[in-house]
Protein backbone atom coordinates (compact mmCIF):
# COMPACT_ATOMS: atom_id res chain seq x y z
CA UNK A 1 0.00 0.00 0.00
CA UNK A 2 1.25 3.46 -0.87
CA UNK A 3 1.71 5.94 1.93
CA UNK A 4 -0.77 8.82 1.96
CA UNK A 5 0.80 12.20 2.65
CA UNK A 6 -1.46 15.19 3.31
CA UNK A 7 -0.68 18.80 2.40
CA UNK A 8 -2.68 21.50 4.20
CA UNK A 9 -4.02 24.56 2.39
CA UNK A 10 -4.78 27.60 4.54
CA UNK A 11 -6.03 30.88 3.03
CA UNK A 12 -2.79 32.37 1.71
CA UNK A 13 -0.84 29.12 1.34
CA UNK A 14 1.26 29.28 -1.86
CA UNK A 15 3.33 26.14 -2.04
CA UNK A 16 0.70 23.45 -1.54
CA UNK A 17 0.75 22.43 -5.21
CA UNK A 18 4.54 22.13 -5.30
CA UNK A 19 4.41 20.12 -2.07
CA UNK A 20 1.75 17.78 -3.48
CA UNK A 21 3.88 17.32 -6.59
CA UNK A 22 6.99 16.59 -4.49
CA UNK A 23 5.02 13.93 -2.60
CA UNK A 24 3.91 12.37 -5.90
CA UNK A 25 7.39 12.45 -7.45
CA UNK A 26 8.76 10.72 -4.33
CA UNK A 27 6.25 7.92 -4.96
CA UNK A 28 3.64 8.57 -2.28
CA UNK A 29 -0.04 9.41 -2.68
CA UNK A 30 -0.66 13.15 -2.25
CA UNK A 31 -3.81 14.14 -0.34
CA UNK A 32 -5.11 17.73 -0.18
CA UNK A 33 -6.24 18.84 3.28
CA UNK A 34 -8.36 21.94 3.93
CA UNK A 35 -7.72 24.15 6.97
CA UNK A 36 -11.36 24.15 8.09
CA UNK A 37 -11.64 20.37 8.22
CA UNK A 38 -10.66 18.58 11.39
CA UNK A 39 -10.47 15.36 9.41
CA UNK A 40 -7.02 14.31 8.21
CA UNK A 41 -8.43 11.77 5.72
CA UNK A 42 -6.37 8.97 7.25
CA UNK A 43 -3.06 10.32 5.98
CA UNK A 44 0.17 8.82 7.29
CA UNK A 45 2.04 12.14 7.43
CA UNK A 46 1.35 15.86 6.96
CA UNK A 47 3.18 18.70 5.22
CA UNK A 48 2.42 22.29 6.24
CA UNK A 49 3.37 24.14 3.07
CA UNK A 50 4.87 27.58 2.61
CA UNK A 51 3.09 30.82 1.85
CA UNK A 52 1.46 33.62 3.80
CA UNK A 53 -1.42 32.04 5.66
CA UNK A 54 -3.89 34.71 6.78
CA UNK A 55 -1.55 37.26 5.20
CA UNK A 56 0.85 36.85 8.13
CA UNK A 57 -1.48 39.21 10.02
CA UNK A 58 -0.73 39.44 13.77
CA UNK A 59 2.39 37.22 13.38
CA UNK A 60 3.37 34.69 10.72
CA UNK A 61 1.49 31.47 11.46
CA UNK A 62 -0.31 32.83 14.54
CA UNK A 63 -3.86 32.74 13.18
CA UNK A 64 -3.50 29.43 11.30
CA UNK A 65 -2.35 27.76 14.47
CA UNK A 66 -5.95 27.98 15.76
CA UNK A 67 -7.61 26.54 12.65
CA UNK A 68 -9.65 23.31 13.01
CA UNK A 69 -7.14 21.20 11.05
CA UNK A 70 -4.36 22.25 13.43
CA UNK A 71 -6.32 21.02 16.45
CA UNK A 72 -6.13 17.51 15.02
CA UNK A 73 -2.56 17.89 13.76
CA UNK A 74 -1.28 19.16 17.13
CA UNK A 75 -2.95 16.28 18.94
CA UNK A 76 -1.71 13.63 16.49
CA UNK A 77 1.79 15.10 16.15
CA UNK A 78 2.19 14.71 19.90
CA UNK A 79 1.19 11.06 19.41
CA UNK A 80 3.82 10.53 16.70
CA UNK A 81 2.27 11.64 13.37
CA UNK A 82 5.12 12.84 11.13
CA UNK A 83 4.71 16.56 10.32
CA UNK A 84 6.98 18.67 8.11
CA UNK A 85 6.61 22.45 8.23
CA UNK A 86 8.22 24.40 5.42
CA UNK A 87 8.66 28.19 5.76
CA UNK A 88 5.18 29.40 6.79
CA UNK A 89 4.57 25.82 7.92
CA UNK A 90 7.62 26.10 10.22
CA UNK A 91 6.19 29.35 11.58
CA UNK A 92 2.88 27.59 12.28
CA UNK A 93 4.74 24.79 14.10
CA UNK A 94 6.55 27.23 16.41
CA UNK A 95 3.31 29.15 17.05
CA UNK A 96 1.70 25.79 17.89
CA UNK A 97 4.57 25.03 20.31
CA UNK A 98 5.17 21.74 18.51
CA UNK A 99 8.66 23.15 17.90
CA UNK A 100 10.52 25.51 20.25
CA UNK A 101 11.47 29.09 19.47
CA UNK A 102 9.85 31.72 17.27
CA UNK A 103 10.30 33.34 13.88
CA UNK A 104 10.89 37.04 13.37
CA UNK A 105 11.37 39.56 10.57
CA UNK A 106 14.76 39.14 8.82
CA UNK A 107 17.42 41.27 10.50
CA UNK A 108 17.94 43.33 7.31
CA UNK A 109 14.16 43.65 6.70
CA UNK A 110 14.43 42.51 3.07
CA UNK A 111 12.58 39.69 1.39
CA UNK A 112 15.17 37.16 0.24
CA UNK A 113 14.82 34.77 -2.68
CA UNK A 114 17.87 32.72 -3.62
CA UNK A 115 19.41 29.29 -3.68
CA UNK A 116 20.56 28.48 -0.18
CA UNK A 117 23.21 26.03 0.89
CA UNK A 118 22.36 24.05 4.01
CA UNK A 119 24.07 21.45 6.12
CA UNK A 120 21.87 18.56 7.23
CA UNK A 121 22.86 18.28 10.89
CA UNK A 122 20.89 15.17 11.74
CA UNK A 123 19.58 12.22 9.74
CA UNK A 124 17.71 10.97 12.80
CA UNK A 125 14.32 12.43 11.91
CA UNK A 126 11.37 11.08 9.99
CA UNK A 127 12.06 13.59 7.20
CA UNK A 128 15.87 13.41 6.89
CA UNK A 129 16.72 9.71 7.05
CA UNK A 130 17.73 9.65 3.37
CA UNK A 131 20.42 12.26 4.02
CA UNK A 132 23.53 11.77 6.09
CA UNK A 133 24.58 14.00 8.97
CA UNK A 134 26.94 16.66 7.64
CA UNK A 135 25.64 16.43 4.08
CA UNK A 136 25.44 19.73 2.21
CA UNK A 137 22.40 20.46 0.07
CA UNK A 138 21.15 23.44 -1.89
CA UNK A 139 17.46 24.40 -2.01
CA UNK A 140 15.59 27.65 -2.66
CA UNK A 141 14.97 30.11 0.17
CA UNK A 142 12.27 32.80 -0.03
CA UNK A 143 10.95 34.66 2.98
CA UNK A 144 10.93 37.85 5.00
CA UNK A 145 10.17 36.31 8.41
CA UNK A 146 12.98 33.78 8.61
CA UNK A 147 14.97 34.82 11.67
CA UNK A 148 14.83 31.92 14.10
CA UNK A 149 15.15 32.92 17.75
CA UNK A 150 14.92 31.13 21.08
CA UNK A 151 16.39 31.85 24.50
CA UNK A 152 19.94 30.70 25.26
CA UNK A 153 18.78 27.77 27.38
CA UNK A 154 16.55 26.43 24.63
CA UNK A 155 19.32 26.86 22.04
CA UNK A 156 21.82 25.01 24.24
CA UNK A 157 19.28 22.25 24.79
CA UNK A 158 18.63 21.92 21.05
CA UNK A 159 22.36 21.70 20.34
CA UNK A 160 22.97 19.18 23.13
CA UNK A 161 20.12 16.94 22.02
CA UNK A 162 21.07 17.10 18.35
CA UNK A 163 17.82 18.84 17.46
CA UNK A 164 19.26 21.55 15.23
CA UNK A 165 18.26 19.79 12.03
CA UNK A 166 19.69 22.24 9.43
CA UNK A 167 22.13 25.10 9.47
CA UNK A 168 22.74 27.81 6.87
CA UNK A 169 26.06 27.63 5.04
CA UNK A 170 27.84 30.36 3.06
CA UNK A 171 26.18 33.20 4.89
CA UNK A 172 23.25 33.57 7.23
CA UNK A 173 20.37 35.00 5.16
CA UNK A 174 18.26 36.44 7.98
CA UNK A 175 20.09 36.79 11.29
CA UNK A 176 18.83 33.45 12.55
CA UNK A 177 20.49 32.58 15.88
CA UNK A 178 23.39 30.12 15.58
CA UNK A 179 22.69 29.92 11.82
CA UNK A 180 19.72 27.65 12.49
CA UNK A 181 17.64 26.90 9.39
CA UNK A 182 15.51 24.13 10.85
CA UNK A 183 14.83 22.17 14.03
CA UNK A 184 13.15 18.95 15.08
CA UNK A 185 11.16 17.94 18.14
CA UNK A 186 12.63 15.43 20.59
CA UNK A 187 10.84 12.46 18.99
CA UNK A 188 12.05 13.39 15.49
CA UNK A 189 8.60 13.21 13.89
CA UNK A 190 8.06 16.98 13.70
CA UNK A 191 10.53 18.93 11.58
CA UNK A 192 10.47 22.58 10.49
CA UNK A 193 12.76 24.53 8.18
CA UNK A 194 12.69 27.87 6.40
CA UNK A 195 14.11 26.96 2.95
CA UNK A 196 11.99 25.05 0.43
CA UNK A 197 12.94 21.47 -0.42
CA UNK A 198 9.67 21.04 -2.36
CA UNK A 199 11.00 23.49 -4.98
CA UNK A 200 14.06 21.30 -5.66
CA UNK A 201 12.68 17.93 -6.65
CA UNK A 202 12.92 18.12 -10.44
CA UNK A 203 16.07 18.85 -12.44
CA UNK A 204 14.28 21.22 -14.83
CA UNK A 205 13.13 23.77 -12.25
CA UNK A 206 14.39 25.63 -9.23
CA UNK A 207 18.05 25.09 -8.46
CA UNK A 208 18.37 22.56 -11.27
CA UNK A 209 19.17 20.05 -8.59
CA UNK A 210 16.95 17.59 -6.79
CA UNK A 211 18.47 18.07 -3.33
CA UNK A 212 15.03 18.51 -1.76
CA UNK A 213 13.63 15.17 -2.83
CA UNK A 214 15.27 13.39 0.11
CA UNK A 215 12.71 14.87 2.52
CA UNK A 216 9.87 13.16 0.71
CA UNK A 217 11.66 9.87 0.05
CA UNK A 218 12.77 9.77 3.72
CA UNK A 219 9.23 9.92 5.02
CA UNK A 220 8.02 7.46 2.42
CA UNK A 221 10.65 4.91 3.41
CA UNK A 222 9.88 5.38 7.07
CA UNK A 223 6.16 4.87 6.52
CA UNK A 224 6.62 1.85 4.27
CA UNK A 225 9.01 0.18 6.72
CA UNK A 226 6.63 0.94 9.61
CA UNK A 227 3.63 -0.72 7.97
CA UNK B 1 -18.52 49.90 27.24
CA UNK B 2 -14.94 49.92 28.29
CA UNK B 3 -11.75 50.10 26.34
CA UNK B 4 -8.98 47.72 27.26
CA UNK B 5 -5.59 48.31 25.69
CA UNK B 6 -3.08 45.53 25.24
CA UNK B 7 0.42 46.75 24.42
CA UNK B 8 2.72 44.10 22.98
CA UNK B 9 6.48 44.67 22.80
CA UNK B 10 9.37 42.47 21.75
CA UNK B 11 11.32 41.33 24.80
CA UNK B 12 14.30 43.59 25.50
CA UNK B 13 16.83 40.94 24.49
CA UNK B 14 15.24 40.37 21.06
CA UNK B 15 16.76 42.31 18.16
CA UNK B 16 14.21 44.75 16.70
CA UNK B 17 15.42 45.68 13.18
CA UNK B 18 12.23 47.62 12.45
CA UNK B 19 12.79 49.86 15.46
CA UNK B 20 16.43 50.27 14.45
CA UNK B 21 15.48 51.27 10.91
CA UNK B 22 13.18 53.96 12.31
CA UNK B 23 15.88 55.16 14.72
CA UNK B 24 18.44 55.45 11.91
CA UNK B 25 16.03 57.49 9.82
CA UNK B 26 15.43 60.07 12.55
CA UNK B 27 18.66 62.13 12.19
CA UNK B 28 18.10 62.29 8.42
CA UNK B 29 14.75 63.89 9.15
CA UNK B 30 16.29 66.37 11.58
CA UNK B 31 15.20 64.65 14.79
CA UNK B 32 18.33 64.38 16.90
CA UNK B 33 19.00 62.82 20.26
CA UNK B 34 16.93 59.63 20.05
CA UNK B 35 19.27 56.89 21.28
CA UNK B 36 17.00 53.92 20.62
CA UNK B 37 13.61 53.03 19.13
CA UNK B 38 11.65 49.85 19.64
CA UNK B 39 8.48 49.17 17.72
CA UNK B 40 5.52 47.36 19.24
CA UNK B 41 1.84 46.63 18.68
CA UNK B 42 -1.18 48.14 20.38
CA UNK B 43 -4.54 46.39 20.48
CA UNK B 44 -7.61 48.38 21.52
CA UNK B 45 -10.40 46.12 22.67
CA UNK B 46 -13.90 47.57 23.00
CA UNK B 47 -15.49 45.40 25.64
CA UNK B 48 -19.28 45.29 25.81
CA UNK B 49 -19.52 43.73 29.26
CA UNK B 50 -18.27 45.36 32.44
CA UNK B 51 -14.56 44.75 32.87
CA UNK B 52 -14.57 42.91 36.15
CA UNK B 53 -11.93 40.54 37.44
CA UNK B 54 -13.26 37.60 35.42
CA UNK B 55 -13.28 39.63 32.19
CA UNK B 56 -9.74 40.81 32.83
CA UNK B 57 -8.65 37.23 33.42
CA UNK B 58 -10.14 36.28 30.04
CA UNK B 59 -8.37 39.17 28.34
CA UNK B 60 -5.13 38.14 30.01
CA UNK B 61 -5.58 34.64 28.63
CA UNK B 62 -6.34 36.08 25.17
CA UNK B 63 -3.19 38.20 25.24
CA UNK B 64 -1.07 35.32 26.45
CA UNK B 65 -2.27 32.72 23.94
CA UNK B 66 -2.96 34.85 20.87
CA UNK B 67 -2.19 38.59 20.84
CA UNK B 68 1.38 38.08 22.06
CA UNK B 69 3.82 35.25 21.48
CA UNK B 70 5.39 35.03 24.91
CA UNK B 71 8.46 33.30 23.51
CA UNK B 72 9.51 36.65 22.04
CA UNK B 73 7.07 39.28 23.33
CA UNK B 74 5.90 40.87 26.59
CA UNK B 75 2.48 42.45 27.03
CA UNK B 76 0.81 44.98 29.32
CA UNK B 77 -2.96 45.29 29.82
CA UNK B 78 -4.60 48.61 30.73
CA UNK B 79 -8.26 49.46 31.24
CA UNK B 80 -8.54 52.90 29.64
CA UNK B 81 -12.07 54.10 30.20
CA UNK B 82 -15.38 52.82 31.41
CA UNK B 83 -18.84 54.28 31.43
Amino acid sequence: MTARIGVVTFPGTLDDQDSLRAVRIAGAEPVSLWHRDKDLKQVDAVVLAGGFSYGDYLRAGAISRFSPVMETIIEQAKAGLPVLGICNGFQILTESHLLPGAMLRNNHLHFICRDQKLRVETADTAWTADYSAGQEISVPLKNIDGRYVADERTLDELEAEGRVAFRYLDGNPNGSLRDIAGVTNAAGNVVGLMPHPEHAVEPLIGTGRTDGLGFFTSILKKLVSAS
Amino acid sequence: MARVVVDVMLKPEILDPQGQAVQRALPRLGFEGIADVRQGKRFELEVAEPVDEAALARIHEMAETFLANTVIEDFVIKVEESK
